[in-house]
């Protein structure tokens, strides 16, 4: 059993914790660490798209006409796709201007026009009101429908009974305070509200969770899934899969789409959440793809609990609309029917608070500040006025909040209630042309856009919003029958004789035809404005570059402390100065009053205001304190170009710096390296001259003994000559050497390319210098494999290479002792040939240049016999011929050089190679 | 800037397909009573057509992000 105490218990536990969710992420959002910064909660807090007509109305649609109910979700989902430009667009454009309201919105693109304001936002009104009140209605009679759990048909008649009314009452002045508390606790100048914004993210899970929960109660509880519920409603005769049949047609499945399409843009309430609540451009993305999918899984078990509802209540007189909540209820689930009771509370009270905060907004800056601007003319009070726009808030709230309650109490159960839902839609379809055109045609004035949309408002209210007073009974019918004064060409549902569609379908196509119509008849009248023309730029240019285009079209005289002053009025002292404070330091000024009262400076004034007051009365503020000298359209358009132009030269002039700075750093790194170069050249040529001096002084000095002293002995003199010659040899050694490094760097070398097998060249040059080994007592082992190894070189050079490696071996292998093992492996790719030495190997720091020219290892303690050419040139042949050389060292345990080059597969080659075996050789 | 116009221009891609398929006649040829698996073929073109916009749209966007 739920009790009334109950049912209100938990009511309220849920409204307190809806209070908790937006408490703290204000708190968080003072803190600057926002809970709602996120693409998923943005995404989330569309889905106040989903109201309680959705939650419990699709149902009663879908029962009555199948998949007709779709359109109204398949519209939006069509459109999100758009809104990576659509909607991207608007958005830039409200942040850009502080636009605050779809009414702003308008107002502002056709040169923030006042009027233009004040009738959107009556539309919006006239059109909403009865959409809340139909929330309101929804929570009441879902809690009449509740208490008398779990009879179901009680329930059902119950909901006609006006017994509790005061229900609805309690919940309106309920969700005034909510409203106010998180709406409009305090002047925000870019009217964002985190708190509200993160409770509607939550309302929105709490409605899907609550409706897939009866969804699959209805489909895999009551029935065995989906096939043997359309099973079962197939035999029952109620299932209607029929596209066409159900909508009436296919031109009111098209007609509800487009219908639906708008509406999801143009509702105050989608505008409030998707527009100005949207902290961020990067968010729309994932609103793209994950608002439809929300539509989607909210919309999957429409048509099963649907069916489920029509064969649990065959022949009994139950409401489709109430079977979200009597479907449990008639199967005895009495926490289902609590949840599925707090679902629809969301969806109501999602609803409810964010368009009352939309429409506020929208009474306040465009229906009472013009009327008390226009009461102040000139000036206002010299008092602090922000507390007097909250106050206008706040009642706007409250009377909003009234005005849906008293529609509720006394339209009741009338058709022009029960059937608003659609109503409303097509009432805010009218803002469409005005605003969307506009986003993309310059041409659009104002005039165009009042016009068309008092035109389509008329429409509306002449084929939907009398015909359905008259079916409350609250008009004769007669009107509706036969025509006003019995013209039948002007019935309001068959106007001009159309028929063949359904009442929405028609006033959607008979309005816009009107609106569209008017909108460009009377734009095509006469060439915009100054105006017009400025704001046409800016919106339709809005996405043209990739900064928002800001730039002070204005003229005349100001004084930056009437400017301040009027901020200060309307926003309050605190939150003016901090705006002018960061506004100052961005033009680097270092006080408030040093300002200078440019163009760009009241233009900063007038968006400042605008986020407060709404942009047509901010510029009728801004110019009430200023001296402005009107613009000429051409001048208009000279400022708009030439910002254009600045922007697009400083792109270009951005671009060339960039690439000069590219340029400029590969120009020092060039340098770098050629000083390098130099620097190693330079030492190249000391290191050769040091080289030649010294064999060529000993060469002198013998010389010279021998010149001078004829007397020398025989013995002596032939050792004197015999240092001579080697020292000869080795200078032509070293000029050879230089030489031959300088023609393999120049590319000039010639190379020979042979088949060569390297065991038996490595054997070659073991032999060749195995009476050095025996001179110096070093001990050489080889390890050459059986098969050859034929690699694909020049015979001699590479021979040069292993005699460099093996003397250089011996060189710094310790004199008798000394070891030196020769290695030769063959892989299935290449073949490595490594000479270790156990001298006292090569210092770490030493090895990275260890291949440089002249860079001999330091070693040993003496200074090394050499050129400091051998293992430059060596690795220049080893990678000539597509090779590798390298080093392994441990100082204090010998060095290893290795070699490897790519082996030459072939079999052309005689096998008959002598192989050394294996074996110590010993010098 | 270049690649956040493709973005945009696949996703107007996406909306044309999606009216192609709910909003031509080609809407016609699953307008039926026929039964797939037990399911009405129409509720499963619709919603089958619902969740490849979806999809599509999402890899659009988030491999974008990538």
């Amino acid at each position: 059993m739920l009790s009334t105490t109950l049912i209100i218990v938990y009511s309220l536990l849920y409204l307190a914790l809806l209070f908790a969710i937006a408490y703290w992420a204000d708190r968080r959002a003072d803190q600057q660490r926002s809970v709602i910064s996120r693409p998923t909660v943005y995404a989330l807090s569309l889905a106040v798209y989903c109201t309680a007509w959705t939650y419990y109305g699709s149902v009663g649609r879908a029962a009555a006409t199948g998949v007709g109910f779709l359109p109204i979700y398949l519209g939006p989902t069509l459109i999100a796709a758009l809104w990576g430009t659509l909607l991207l667009k608007i958005v830039r454009v409200s942040k850009v201007q502080r636009i605050t309201s779809i009414a702003d919105f308008i107002a502002s693109r056709y040169g923030k026009s006042q009027l233009l304001g004040g009738i959107v936002t009556v539309i919006a009104v006239l059109g909403v009101v009865p959409y809340i009140a139909l929330q309101l209605k929804a929570i009441s009679s879902s809690f009449t429908i509740l208490q008398s759990h779990p009879d179901a048909d009680l329930a059902a008649t119950a909901g006609r009974i006006p017994m509790l009314q005061d229900t609805a009452l309690y919940v309106a002045l309920l969700l005034a305070a909510f409203t106010i508390l998180f709406g409009a606790r305090h002047l925000d100048a870019s009217e964002r509200h985190e708190g509200m914004v993160a409770a509607i993210a939550f309302e929105s899970i709490v409605k899907l969770v609550a409706f897939l929960a009866v969804g699959i109660f209805a489909t895999f509880y009551l029935h065995d899934g989906f096939a043997d519920l359309f099973d079962k409603a197939e035999r029952a005769g109620v299932l209607n899969p029929m596209i066409a049949e159900g909508t009436g047609g296919y031109g009111n499945w098209y007609a509800l789409t487009i219908l639906a399409a708008l509406a999801v843009m143009m509702l105050p309430r989608q505008f409030q959440v998707s527009v100005v609540e949207n902290s961020s451009e990067g968010h729309l993305h994932r609103a793209v793809w994950m608002f439809p999918l929300y539509l989607l899984l909210i919309n999957i078990f429409v048509i099963p609990i649907a069916l489920a509802g029509q064969l649990t209540f065959e022949g009994r007189n139950v409401d489709a609309d109430t079977f979200v909540l009597t479907l449990p209820m008639a199967h005895g689930q009495g926490g289902l029917s609590l949840l599925a009771f707090i679902g629809g509370l969301s969806a109501a009270t999602g609803m409810v608070i964010v368009e009352t905060i939309a429409l506020s907004t929208m009474v306040c800056n465009d229906l009472v500040m013009p009327g008390l601007l226009r009461r102040w003319k000139r000036m206002p009070p010299e008092a602090d006025l922000s507390q007097l726009l909250l106050k206008i808030r706040r009642g706007a709230i409250v009377v909003i909040l009234l005005l849906g309650y008293l529609y509720f109490h006394f339209a009741g159960e009338a058709y022009a209630l029960v059937s608003i839902g659609l109503i409303s839609f097509s009432a805010v379809a009218q803002f469409a042309p005005a605003m969307l055109i506009g986003l993309y045609w310059r041409g659009g004035t104002r005039a165009g856009a009042l016009a068309g949309l008092l035109a389509g408002f008329g429409i509306w209210v002449y084929t939907l919003l009398l015909p359905s007073f008259a079916k409350s009974g609250w008009l004769s019918s007669g009107f509706v029958q036969q025509g006003p004064f019995g013209i039948e060409l002007l019935r309001p549902q068959e106007l001009f004789g159309l028929t063949g569609m359904n009442e929405i379908t028609h006033c959607l196509f008979w309005s816009m035809v009107f609106n569209v119509g008017a909108y460009l008849f009377f734009s095509l009248m006469r060439t915009p404005n100054v105006h017009e023309a400025t704001q046409a730029t800016l919106f339709v240019d809005a996405l043209r570059h990739e900064r928002p285009l800001e730039v002070g079209l204005w003229r005349g005289q100001a004084d930056i402390r009437e400017l301040f002053g009027l901020a200060e009025r309307f926003l309050g002292k605190e939150r003016a100065r901090n705006a002018f404070r960061r506004y100052a330091d961005g033009r680097q000024v270092a006080d408030i009053e040093d300002l200078p009262a440019d163009a760009e400076t009241v233009r900063f004034a007038e968006t400042l205001l605008a986020g407060a007051i709404g942009s047509a009365s901010a510029r009728v503020m801004v110019a009430s304190v200023t001296a402005e000298e009107p613009l000429g359209l051409d001048e208009v358009f000279d400022i708009l170009d030439e910002a254009s132009q600045i922007r697009a030269y400083s792109q270009e002039l951005e671009e060339k710096s960039l690439e000069l700075e590219a340029a400029s750093r590969e120009l020092r790194q060039a340098n770098e390296q050629l000083k390098e170069i130099d620097r190693l050249k330079d030492d190249f040529m000391s290191s050769v001259t040091h080289e030649l001096r010294t064999p060529l002084a000993s060469i002198r000095a013998f010389s010279e003994i021998l010149y001078d002293d004829p007397e020398v002995e025989l013995e002596q003199r032939r050792r004197f000559l015999g240092i001579v010659v080697s020292e000869t040899e080795r200078l032509s050694r070293l000029v050879n050497q230089v030489l031959d490094l300088a023609k393999i760097e120049s590319g000039h070398a010639d190379w020979l390319s042979e088949h060569v097998d390297l065991a038996q060249l490595v054997s070659e040059a073991i032999e060749a210098t195995e009476q050095l080994f025996k001179e110096r007592g070093v001990q050489v082992v080889r390890e050459l494999p059986d098969r050859p190894c034929v690699v694909n070189v020049d015979r001699d050079r590479l021979m040069q290479v292993v005699l460099n490696l093996l003397s250089n071996a011996v060189k710094f292998a310790p004199r008798d002792g000394g070891l030196v093992q020769v290695h030769l492996s063959a892989g299935s790719e290449s073949c490595r040939v490594s000479v270790a030495d156990n001298g006292p190997g090569i210092a770490e720091q030493d090895q990275p240049y260890i291949f440089e020219r002249f860079r001999q290892g330091s070693g040993g303690t003496e200074k090394p016999v050499g050129t400091g050419l051998g293992l430059p040139i060596s690795r220049r042949i080893v990678e000539h011929f597509g090779g590798r050389i390298w080093l392994d060292s441990n100082p204090d345990k010998g060095a290893t050089f290795t070699f490897e080059l790519p082996m030459k597969h072939s079999s052309d080659r005689p096998a008959g190679n002598e192989h050394a075996q294996e074996g110590p050789d010993s010098g | 800037m270049r690649h956040s116009i493709l973005i945009r221009q696949r996703l107007v891609g996406i909306f044309l397909l999606g009216l192609v398929l709910l909003y031509s006649p080609a809407l016609t040829l699953f307008d039926s009573a026929a039964e797939w698996g037990g399911i009405p073929v129409s509720y499963l073109y619709l919603f089958g057509v619902w969740l490849l916009i979806i999809v599509l749209a999402a890899l659009t966007v988030e491999a974008d992000r990538r």
